[in-house]
């Protein structure tokens, strides 16, 4: 199972939290597995992307064109991290904007949602574009889009994951009093695909 | 906490830095000392928290800056105790002072140092490569490319420590301290609390000048020693076979192995991972360049192994081809790309490298920039607004006013709304190259320094400012902790966290006024009419004065105190 899976978002979406849950995941499934993570000053409020490789891959940085899943919680972050995918990168990818500094101070604009997923859809036929923010709200925290689209990567079986041994990790690794939550969100992200 | 389980056989996906932590717990460490710096900073962290959790494992200390840590572990390691200190890239520069004559005088017990550099400045302001530090000061170091190493490789680096009595490098870059793998843990020593005992050598630990003669011979001999054990270590590896050499170190040498994996070419290309990566193995290097036609060298930042290995070729009149930095096949700039490791060892064997098939995104709706930017209600905002509108009631243009900056979440005043730093070096420059401004020009200065970074490299230059007579206004932006690295405690702090009560706190205004400063305000950044009205007085003075802006960063107030903003 050589995958290399490039998550991307903004600081305070779980991004991290994210790819450490998969890196879990992909560990407790008997794969070798290295996860990715920026700390520091790239976090405050800027892009955040970290990645996951499984199978023994063992570069943590993913180069042009060579990501087999993105997974993005914000719909222009999705747009910059394009240049990493392929022709059959599968894209999964929250459509709920976060405008960034630049944005409301009115120094750039911010496209339009419709037109931005209209023009991934159009280049990358493996596309899931989810309301992830709407569900999470759904399963009790917005801050929980992250586990929603974790849901749909688990549900795409791109993964040698199943579903019962990522609930497994969820319940291992988040802290208890957002478990429920997290777990909502995750098998409503699920329910998108299956 | 998973990182001080006695489960002999556990496998934990750690990062990097934790690993070097369960390796120096492992190692039985005793004393360790910091000053955070990002990638660096979760060793610190974690190593600050198992001293709160579990004080009988270790001691740990968050110095005032990397100097001080160093002097601490050194002195601890010449005492017999295992010490550990680990720093950002330029925490070493602050360092470098004790670095290179620790070397001289060695220690008794394992001391690791491990130094974190920063291809592509992710979180830094330079990317300047510390292995040049450990050549000067002629010291082992090691170079992990995955977790598992970096444990095993912090066991390895106190054993040699000892067996040589010299501090021994442990270097990573950011994708080596912040990747996760997983690794094995290994049993926890049993810690006996004695303490240690510092045995007077003046022939040892006294490097005047007749002393420091004898250490230099006793250092390069060590070195000597070091070079042989290079030869035999498992952590410098062969692999593959085939005309084509590559050589490569840290993370570097994994994207080495992905791409003959990925190009399913070991039987073309024989590579060399080194791991203890200084001094070199010249003999296994001599022996592997006789067996190939051309080598490729694949290392982050500078071409420090590329020409040692040349050297070596040089030595034996070797006529084989060496390529990597040095000949442009890869950049002195920022992080190796994977791809063009793929792209060069593809062309090395005369091959295509599979590519992808990519479609045409030139045309995309054009992206917002996501700079990172100070916090809402982040008190550092409200001080930034408080000086803007004191100089617009003072009728003073901002244009014409000096923002020297300093290093911490408010470097982050140079962008909109604030643009409010103009010049900056490194940790306390904002108070030496305020004192330069004051005598090269006659514009008015406002210079803007942190809690932390004010004690870490400001105090020296305020009493050089007070000496010298020089002019400026030093806004020391207080907010009871260490914010940009992850909010780690300082001298200064008002909100202790947790397992920290018992520190001493030392006030800034009494380090401010015992430099001589006469005109020292506290300002709450909050109370803005005030807070204006303080710095229109000051302004209009015209003279060396501190405010020192208090509030707490509101995230680690949060997290300390508990409850909303």
């Amino acid at each position: 199972m050589k995958k290399r899976i490039c998550f991307v978002g903004v600081g305070g979406q779980g991004t991290l939290l994210a790819s450490r849950l998969l890196g879990e995941a992909v560990m407790k499934a008997g794969y070798d597995v290295r996860v990715s993570e920026v700390h520091g000053m790239a976090q405050r409020g800027g892009v955040v992307e970290s990645s996951v490789m499984t199978g023994g891959i063992k570069a943590p940085v993913i180069s042009k064109g060579m990501a087999d899943i993105l997974i993005s919680t914000e719909p222009v972050e999705t747009l910059r991290a394009l240049d990493r995918c392929n022709v059959k990168t599968t894209i999964i990818t929250n459509t709920d904007p976060v405008e960034p500094i630049t944005v409301k101070l009115g120094l750039q604009k911010y496209p339009n949602v419709d037109d931005l997923l209209n023009f991934i859809k159009d280049r990358f036929q493996n596309t899931y574009a989810i309301d992830a923010t709407s569900l999470a709200k759904e399963a009790g925290t917005s801050k929980a889009a992250n586990i929603v689209l974790l849901g749909v990567l688990i549900g795409l079986n791109l993964l040698d994951i199943s579903k019962e041994l990522f609930i497994e990790t969820i319940k291992e690794r988040v802290k208890p009093k957002f478990i429920e939550a997290n777990l909502k969100a995750f098998k409503l992200g699920l329910n998108t695909v299956s | 906490m998973e990182l001080i389980s006695k489960e002999v056989g556990k496998k934990a996906l750690l990062l990097g830095n934790e690993a070097i932590v369960r390796g120096a717990l492992e190692a039985g460490v005793d004393i360790c000392a910091a000053y955070p710096g990002t990638p660096s900073s979760e060793i610190a962290n974690n190593l600050f928290f198992i001293s709160t959790k579990a004080p009988e494992l270790l001691y740990f200390e968050f110095s005032t800056n990397e100097k001080v840590a160093m002097e601490v572990c050194a002195a601890a390691a010449a005492s017999g105790k295992r010490s550990l200190t680990c720093m950002k890239h330029v925490g070493l520069n602050v360092a470098s002072d004790v670095f290179n004559t620790l070397a001289y005088i060695g220690v008794k017990a394992g001391m690791v140092i491990v130094t974190a550099d920063d291809p592509f400045m992710h979180s830094s302001q330079n990317e300047q490569d510390n292995r040049y530090y450990v050549k000067m000061a002629s010291l082992p170091m090691f170079e992990p490319t995955n977790p598992q190493e970096a444990k095993d490789m912090t066991i390895a680096a106190f054993e040699l420590s000892e067996r040589l009595e010299l501090p021994v490098i442990i270097r990573t870059t950011t994708r080596t301290s912040h990747v996760r793998g997983p690794v094995i843990f290994g049993e926890l020593p049993e810690k006996q609390s004695r303490p240690g005992c510092f045995k007077r050598d003046n022939k040892r630990w006294v490097p005047v000048p007749a002393v420091a003669r004898i250490r230099h011979k006793i250092l390069l001999e060590r070195f000597e020693q070091a070079a042989l054990e290079a030869e035999n270590t498992p952590f410098n590896m062969l692999k593959g076979s085939g005309d084509i050499g590559v050589i490569a170190t840290g993370i570097a040498a994994c994207y080495v192995e992905d791409a003959i994996e990925f190009l399913n070419a070991w039987d073309k290309v024989r590579f060399l991972k080194l791991g203890l990566t200084y001094p070199q193995p010249r003999r296994m290097i001599f022996e592997f360049l006789r067996k190939v036609g051309r080598v490729l060298v694949v290392e982050e930042l500078e071409p420090f192994q590329e020409e040692i290995i040349k050297g070596i070729a040089q030595d034996a009149a070797m006529e084989v081809p060496i390529y990597g930095k040095g000949t442009k096949h890869l950049s002195r700039l920022y992080e190796i790309d994977p791809l063009e490791v793929i792209e060069l060892i593809a062309e090395l064997i005369g091959i295509d490298a599979p590519k992808e098939s990519i479609p045409d995104i030139s045309n995309m709706p054009e992206v917002p920039q996501r700079p990172p930017s100070l916090c809402a209600g982040c008190p550092h905002r409200e001080t930034y607004t408080v000086v803007k509108e004191a100089l617009k009631e003072c009728n003073i243009k901002e244009e014409d006013v000096i923002f020297p900056t300093d290093i911490g979440c408010y470097t982050l005043g140079l962008l909109p709304p604030f643009n409010m730093a103009d010049y900056l070096l490194c940790m306390g420059s904002s108070v030496g190259s305020s004192a330069g401004f004051s005598v090269a020009t006659q514009q008015k200065i406002i210079a803007f320094i942190g809690d932390s970074t004010f004690f870490h490299s400001g105090i020296s230059p305020l009493v050089n400012a007070v000496h010298n007579n020089h002019k400026f206004i030093l806004v020391v932006l207080d907010n009871s902790t260490t914010a940009m690295t992850g909010h780690q405690p300082n001298p200064g702090i008002e909100l202790m966290p947790p397992g920290y009560e018992g520190h001493t706190r030392v006030l800034i205004e009494d380090i401010v006024k015992a430099c001589g400063v006469k005109h020292i305000r506290i300002i709450d950044p909050y109370k803005k009419q005030e807070a204006i009205n303080t710095f229109k007085e000051i302004i209009e003075l015209n003279e060396l004065a501190v405010v020192i802006s208090r509030a707490p960063c509101i995230l680690y107030k949060r997290k300390v105190v508990g409850g909303k903003k």
